[in-house]
């Protein structure tokens, strides 16, 4: 920030000089179902219109209504749409908050907030705007109910004038957002305008902040990625969904819900081509997805942390009787119940190695609401190649927060279903053992009820390869050893990592997932600030395949960004690394219940570099460790 | 099931109305205690199957964990079998049976697996209404581990070790009703004559056929003041009625005489025929069920038959509204949406 200099106690005193062009974050403090996020989508959608790279996270309660809700906005001319920790402009709207808001904000950052709750008394560096939003309601509805939900529009109307985000675009992003709800369109029109109006005939400009026109966004959309993701699951031809109710997880299987309703009806019969069970808990949702991947069908489940670990025993037995499965799990902060509205890394080890038995499990790990979208699509096709569960590792801040991307493309390769057994192939194989290693990559072949091939009996129990109870050791070490044989083989056909080898022998970044947003800016500000150039390898997916040596050996010392506390990715490098390798490794960890930004990332680099980072100070919300 | 013509049988060879032996429906030996309940009830499943004629590749065969879940081995080796995990074979089943709709499931569960770890996707299961034939083998003991008392055992009922079990038995058949089953049944593994024609019926049913079948263990439950034991069992059952059942591909040849006996018509058109005994018993009326299935109870009498039907209740698969073919054999063109479809959510986000 350098708008420190414009510490204004009072409206009107002294005008700015200064301006920052598209490139802060504004906060809308408000409580939860107060009906705001109708009042932030628009804001959000309109500087987005604008052609202004725009992101929004919402950190929100768990609860339905009365506790403290933040919603911050993120306009970047760079295009950086990851978090950006400190607040230019606040909107205080909760008398709970609105002082620790205030007192939290940076210098020079601007306030918005109601009038009675008088916070310009509380400090003398920032910028205050005190807005009469009952008053400037009473004309527009007196029904005190519809005056409540619609009062967060007339902040909208107030920002439109202070930033000048046109009111075109809030009026368009309205209609948007409240489709063909004509009464409700006109009456939040009125609030627009009314807050529209009282800042044109109250308030001189006081801080430096405007949106101004760019064509940055054009062709683009604004998606969460749970939507992406249920897109994606649908264009990959699932056909049994089964899910319980768990945040923030919940919307992806609901989305989905609402697309197969759509389009995935038998258009003669009207009848459906799915099926979409509400399961009792998660224990029996993934049952019902083992039971349908059994009998052949491309199979789903959605959930989150504590829902992964009820899932376990399932999960060890897809893994044994070779079932296919996909299970998005929608990481939030734990442990335990933990923080179920705020984010995390945290799931990560324990769904590698999730149950009892030696057992382990891909991971695919989306990074953006594109991914979320193509790697549901890959999930299916690798379950049902490698014959087991598939876990994609999504986040609440990638799942539930509004993201833009390029509009996603039509799939164009058709589904791969893996080593099915046929005619043809029972033929040549002579005998059919549906545990049998015939092609030594350690995927057998299988058959399914109703495909009119032999039929084998699955089993959680020890089995040989013609799917037979067997207790006997030979023939129990072996099928153990084809599972790690075929572990082997699906590290050649997960996703590759995304590499930028910029700074050879010097210092490489690993991470994945929404950490990645964090890692772009950080590796600008290493640049652009202290003139230091950083590799970058993103991994996509877990088992490793070979490009992560390759990585490490060309670095002189390789951190591993995550948003956990124990640095889980780190611990499945080590597993899998040489020692030396291991030796280069450092971690740098955010855990904190909000989404990892740049700035942390960049401060604790330098500070195990061993030098202070003399860019932007900030203060912290997170938490950031260090080995 | 289709009724199909009846095939010429080769001289001398037993077989069925699609032409297999018996021996088409066998499975591997058992591996279970000699004079195992289990055992017994296996061979009913065998004999049900090959008299009504189904193919056994057309069947799921499921189970959870326990000696009982260990039979689906022990019957319909051509079946597709699944031998899942603990009290949670009811999900399974629902997974399978709703990505293939055609196929016929048989669930074996065990006292333990169901009315213990298992009864919470029990529960679901009844209330869902499957399609699908589930069977509880009810020794009232855990017998892979060694005798444990199980939820069915009775109060004050005693172990090997002299415990006394201080708890109330659950009535799985009431708890059924309860949640809305259309087809619960009870009977004994040692009355071949009486089980038989409930699998039979069960199998013709269109929704969840829940039957308990009281089935002692002989290792551990077969002694003096158990109640779960085959002298006890033969003692104090109390058939509610003489079942016969009455498949639709055959003619109803038995006689009955008007007043005593009920006849239940099942959704495939095959008939369930109920000989009055003791009293004036109707299987349609759920209040009526109940009450009798306390009744006997506090006489520490076991009713066996059909305890409750209700034959033309919505099953799952109605519910769900899917389409004929099963969902698992769906190709690509019919279960990924064109490009326009795409084209028209991308719309959306714009």
């Amino acid at each position: 920030m350098s708008a420190t200099d414009a510490a204004v106690q009072e409206v009107g005193l002294r005008p700015t000089t200064q301006r920052i062009v598209n490139d802060f974050a504004i906060q809308v403090a408000t409580v939860n179902g107060s009906g705001s996020q109708t009042a932030n989508l628009v804001l959000l959608r309109s500087i987005f219109q604008m052609g202004v790279p725009v992101s929004g996270k919402n950190m929100f309660p768990s609860n339905i209504a009365g506790l403290p809700t933040w919603y911050t906005i993120r306009a970047s001319a760079k295009g950086y749409i990851g978090r950006k920790k400190e607040v230019d402009f606040l909107v205080a709207m909760n008398p709970e908050t609105a002082r620790e808001d205030v007192l939290t904000l940076p210098p020079g950052a601007a306030v918005v907030y109601d009038e009675p709750l008088k916070l310009n008394e509380l400090r003398k560096d920032l910028v205050f705007y005190p807005v009469p939003f009952d008053k400037l309601m009473q004309p527009i509805t007196s029904d005190a109910k519809l005056r409540r939900l619609v009062r967060n529009m007339v902040y909208d109307g107030v920002l439109s004038r202070l930033l000048s985000v046109d009111m075109g675009q809030m009026e368009k992003a309205l209609k948007k957002q409240l489709g063909k709800k004509l009464k409700a369109i006109e009456m939040n029109m009125s609030a627009l305008k009314a807050g529209y109006d009282y800042a044109e005939a109250n308030f001189t400009k006081q801080d430096p902040f405007v949106v101004e026109p760019m064509n940055k966004t054009q062709g683009m959309i604004l998606i969460e990625g749970n939507a992406a993701a249920a897109i994606g699951c649908m264009m990959a031809g699932v056909t049994v969904v089964a899910w319980y109710p768990i945040t923030p997880s919940s919307s992806l299987p609901e989305a989905l819900i609402d697309y197969l309703k759509k389009y995935r009806r038998d258009p003669e019969s009207g009848k459906t081509t799915y099926a979409v069970v509400q399961a009792e808990d998660e224990l029996a949702a993934l049952g019902m997805v083992i039971g349908a991947g059994w009998a052949g069908a491309r199979a789903m489940t959605s959930t989150a942390g504590p829902g992964v670990s009820l899932m376990a025993e399932f999960a060890g037995l897809g893994y044994y009787a070779e079932v296919p499965a996909v299970i998005f799990d929608i990481q939030r902060a734990g442990p335990s119940t933990g923080l179920p509205t705020r984010t995390g890394q945290q799931d990560i080890l324990s769904t590698a190695v999730l149950s009892h038995g030696d057992t382990n499990h891909p991971l695919l790990l989306p990074s953006s609401v594109t991914e979320c979208y193509t790697m549901a699509m890959e999930a299916f096709d690798l379950a049902e190649q490698l014959q087991q569960p598939i876990f994609v590792m999504s986040d609440l801040d990638l799942g539930m927060n509004t993201w833009m991307a390029h509009p996603f493309e039509y799939p164009t390769t058709p589904f791969k279903r893996g080593k099915r057994l046929d005619a043809e192939t029972l033929k040549k194989l002579g005998q059919f053992g549906r545990y049998r290693d015939v092609d030594g990559d350690g995927i057998p072949y299988r058959s399914v009820p109703g495909d009119g091939m032999p039929s084998y009996f699955a089993r959680g129990s020890g089995h040989n390869e013609q799917a037979l109870y067997s207790e006997r050791a030979d023939d129990y070490t072996k099928n153990l050893d084809r599972l790690s044989r075929k572990f082997q083989t699906a590290k050649k056909m997960m996703p590759k990592p995304d590499v930028d080898m910029a700074a050879e022998g010097g210092i490489g970044l690993i991470a994945y997932g929404t950490t990645h947003w964090a890692i772009v800016e950080s590796r600008d500000q290493l640049k652009a600030e202290r003139g230091l150039q950083t590799s970058y390898l993103r991994l996509k997916a877990y088992p490793f395949g070979e490009e992560i040596n390759d990585f490490i050996d060309r670095h002189d010392r390789v951190y591993v960004v995550e948003q956990n506390r124990d640095a889980q990715m780190l611990s499945l490098l080590r597993i899998d690394l040489t020692p030396a390798r291991v030796l280069k490794l450092r971690s740098i960890r955010h855990y904190a219940g909000l989404p990892i930004d740049g700035r942390s990332v960049t401060t604790e680099l330098l500070s195990q570099e061993g030098e202070p980072d003399l860019g932007p100070k900030v203060s912290s919300f997170g938490t950031v460790g260090a080995d | 099931m289709a009724t199909p013509t009846q095939p010429t049988p080769a001289p001398g060879k037993k077989i069925n109305r699609i032409g297999l032996e018996p021996i088409a429906y066998r499975g591997s030996k058992t591996t279970l205690c000699a004079g195992c309940g289990h055992n017994a009830i296996t061979e009913r499943i065998i004999d049900s199957f090959w008299e009504l004629g189904i193919s056994p590749d057309q069947v799921l065969k499921l189970s959870g964990i326990g000696c009982s879940s260990k039979s689906p081995a022990y019957f319909l080796n051509q079946s597709h079998g699944f031998n899942s995990v603990h009290g949670r074979m009811p999900s399974v089943a629902t997974g399978a049976v709703v990505a293939n709709r055609k196929m016929i499931a048989i669930g074996v569960s065990g006292d333990g697996d169901t009315g213990a770890i298992g009864i919470g996707q029990f529960v679901h299961l009844m209330r869902r209404n499957l399609p699908m034939v589930y069977i509880i083998e009810d020794n009232g003991c855990y017998g892979l581990t060694k005798g444990q008392f199980s939820p069915t055992a009775d109060l004050g009922s005693k172990l090997k070790t002299g415990v006394i079990n201080d708890l109330p038995p659950i009535d799985t058949c009431a708890l059924a009703i309860e949640l809305g089953a259309s087809f619960v049944a009870r009977s004994f593994s040692g009355d071949p004559k009486q089980l038989k024609a409930i699998l039979k019926a069960a199998l013709s049913h269109r929704g969840t056929a829940m039957i308990d079948v009281l089935s002692p263990c002989v290792t551990f439950n077969d002694h003096e003041g158990s109640t779960k034991s085959y002298s006890y069992a033969k003692d104090h059952e109390e058939p509610l009625s003489d079942v016969s059942f009455v498949p639709f591909f055959e003619d109803i040849t038995i006689d009955y005489d008007p007043g005593t006996s009920t006849t239940v018509s099942l959704h495939d058109g095959s008939k369930i025929v109920l000989t009055k005994m003791t009293e004036d018993y109707n299987p349609t009326d759920r209040l009526l069920s109940l009450r009798m299935l306390r009744e006997t109870a506090m006489r520490n009498e076991f009713a066996t038959g059909i305890l409750y039907v209700e034959p033309d209740k919505p099953d799952f698969i109605d519910l769900l509204g899917l389409v004929d073919e099963p969902l698992a054999h769906l190709d690509e063109s019919r279960t990924r949406p064109g490009k326009a479809a795409l084209d028209e959510i991308m719309e959306s986000f714009r």
